[in-house]
């Protein structure tokens, strides 16, 4: 017996059981539905929920490969002994770091999943194949494997399943993640040890009384809010090979990926591009400070103002969250009028945030967090400007 | 039950599970959030509202004939505010630290909504004994949200309870923290109190369906 008929039987077997959501949504995941409606007028349509999400972890697995050579690299790097690229060595390191987060962050929030679909008594959604793809991408690679277990549990739960589930949720789960990770252990999440593999280990042996050479591998967000120039190339900011989390190094991949969304009209170009926009301007902005003389060197604020308003897309979370997390047509603006203000807003507070709070140089995950509360405010406002400008166009029509 | 009649009871236990003041009136919500970061905290801050509460239910309820309905918010006010300043003198005197933990929570009670809810709602139209009753129940339901807000928080944001260690030494790495365990920082911020309360309000309502509100 194949397994698609072992399935098949067991999806039989439990027909209106407690435990039919699980072994459907198994069926599902691995093989076409069998079942049609029988009723009503029905428009056939390829792109069901499964395949939107799984171009999006297409378009997502560059950039976790990418991080795993990335994560070796960096490590033997600051390490003194460094390799190759696109070695062995260096992948190896990533692979057994990597893969365990990504099976992590699959493995408890599936299981959250499964357990509210079995309890609530609907089918598992596939809302959770995009998160979980997500979130090992944009944490550190040393995140320790039960601080990431316990912030899927509370990003699914509280983020998503107090909702109603997939597609009723407010917040992304993926930066709720983050977010929760970010306040919960800041250690782990910001400074100059995490982005490294090893840095943590080395420094705890030194605290211990070994000497070693401590180990740094600042981000270059974390160098310049501290007002020091870390030294990399743009080119190397644009092909990624700088630390930071797993997934956020490679602008080039990034944008290949958002590329492929925008093609395969998954992401929302509108959205993307807005994003852009709001950032330069925000960079501009703040270079125009400096050129006007407004503020001194000696100011805290100095060394990210300073930073060359289009440099601010290639280092950081910003072209990652701008391609994969500030898109999320659940979270997203509907309307594309409010798309416009909804991703320019997004590219504006993301720069505003990084620069004006050194302790958060993270702030496009603030600033898409912080758009998607005001996501429905904004196509409330742009529906009602509609309506109103279609009443005036009928009362002239009228009269 | 023996010393209350079972409508008098019912005065103690309602506000405790069925028609709790914070997780279903969702009143006092404000200091639930302020100052359950420590358990001590939190118990100092149940203690003090079941005094303010039980006292100045009986206190308005005795005066109910005499109160011209047209000043009787001030009236009120007068009351909750002397009680208030004498918890805060005896705090001040007795636990000089923990006063200023709670800092301006305590002065805070003047405005918290539960006690004006049950001056207007209760003891204005009622006996002082029932008002006594209704006074310490609320308090009492207040107080078991805030205590269950504080065990949590304490717990998991600081690793101790009532400032013992009780998982071990996050310094010393011993007990849980030996084996990686850390503390989680989000606790202490208040959001996540308001996600505790929430989290308490979702199990209550799936196991009481009857409190689910209509729409």
């Amino acid at each position: 017996m194949g397994l698609k008929s072992t399935l098949h039987n067991l999806k039989e077997k439990y027909k209106g059981t407690k435990m039919a959501p699980a072994f459907n949504a198994i069926h599902t995941f691995l093989y076409l539905p069998n079942e049609t409606t029988h009723n009503g007028t029905h428009i056939k349509v390829a792109d069901d929920l499964k395949r939107t999400m799984n171009t999006v972890i297409m378009a997502m697995v560059p950039c976790l490969i990418f991080g795993m050579f990335n994560a070796g690299y960096q490590h033997y790097a600051a390490f003194g002994t460094p390799v190759e690229f696109l070695s062995w060595d260096a992948f190896y390191i990533g692979l057994i770091k990597i893969l365990p987060l990504v099976i992590v962050s699959y493995g408890v929030g599936l299981a959250i999943e499964f357990l509210f679909a079995v309890i609530k008594k609907h089918e598992v959604e596939e809302g959770y194949l995009v998160t979980g793809m997500l979130v090992p991408l944009i944490v550190p690679v040393d995140t320790p494997l039960w601080m990431l277990a316990v912030a899927v549990a509370f990003g699914v739960v509280i983020g998503k399943e107090v909702f109603g589930g997939t597609g009723m949720n407010i917040l992304n789960p993926a930066l709720t993640i983050r977010a929760f990770l970010f306040f919960a252990y800041p250690t782990w999440m910001s400074g100059d040890k995490v982005w490294v593999h090893g840095a943590v280990e080395r420094a705890n042996e030194i605290a211990a009384g070994a000497e070693l050479d401590a180990i740094s591998g600042e981000t270059i967000l974390g160098g310049l809010a501290q007002g020091k120039d870390l030294g990399y190339s743009v080119a190397d900011m644009f092909y990624g090979f700088i630390p930071g989390s797993v997934g956020e190094t490679s602008t080039l991949l990034i944008l290949l990926g958002g590329l492929f969304l925008i093609f395969t009209k998954i992401g929302s170009w509108r959205i993307m591009l807005s994003s852009l926009m709001g950032a330069l301007v925000m960079g501009l902005i703040f270079n125009g400070v400096v050129d006007a003389g407004w503020i001194t060197e000696s100011s805290k604020f100095y060394g990210l103002m300073s930073t060359i308003w289009w440099h601010h897309l290639l280092i950081g979370g910003f072209a990652f969250g701008t391609v994969f997390m500030a898109t999320d047509p659940v979270t997203a603006s509907q309307t594309n009028k409010g798309k416009w203000i909804y991703g320019f807003l997004i590219g504006f507070i993301s720069i505003l945030i990084r620069v004006f709070n050194p302790a958060y140089p993270e702030g496009v995950m603030l600033a898409i967090l912080l758009m998607n509360v005001f996501a429905p405010t904004i196509d409330h406002y742009v529906v009602q400007g509609n309506v109103k400008r279609r009443m005036k166009r009928l009362k002239v029509k009228t009269a | 039950m023996g010393l209350l009649s079972k409508k008098d009871a019912k005065l103690i236990t309602d506000p405790l599970a069925d028609n709790n003041p914070i997780t279903i009136q969702v009143l006092g919500i404000c200091s639930a959030l302020a100052i359950t970061a420590e358990l001590e905290a939190s118990i100092v801050m149940s203690i003090s509202v079941l005094f303010v509460l039980g006292v100045g239910n009986v206190v308005i309820s005795l005066m109910r004939n005499i109160i011209p309905s047209k000043i009787r918010i001030i009236v009120q006010l007068i009351v909750v505010a002397t009680l208030v300043i004498i918890v805060d003198l005896v705090l001040k005197a007795f636990a000089y630290e923990l006063s200023k933990t709670l800092s301006v929570f305590v002065g805070l009670i003047i405005t918290n909504c539960i006690i004006m809810g049950r001056f207007e709602a209760f003891a204005l139209g009622n006996g002082p004994w029932r008002s006594f009753l209704d006074g310490i129940g609320n308090a009492a339901g207040y107080g078991v949200i805030l205590i269950i807000v504080g065990f949590f928080r304490e717990l998991l944001g600081s690793g101790t309870l009532l400032g013992i260690p009780v998982l071990g030494d996050p310094i010393e790495k011993t007990g849980l923290y030996s084996i990686g365990y850390e503390n989680n920082g989000f606790m202490l911020l208040s959001p996540m109190a308001l996600i505790v309360v929430g989290i308490i309000i979702w199990v209550q309502r799936t196991r009481n369906k009857a409190l689910v509100e209509d729409h």
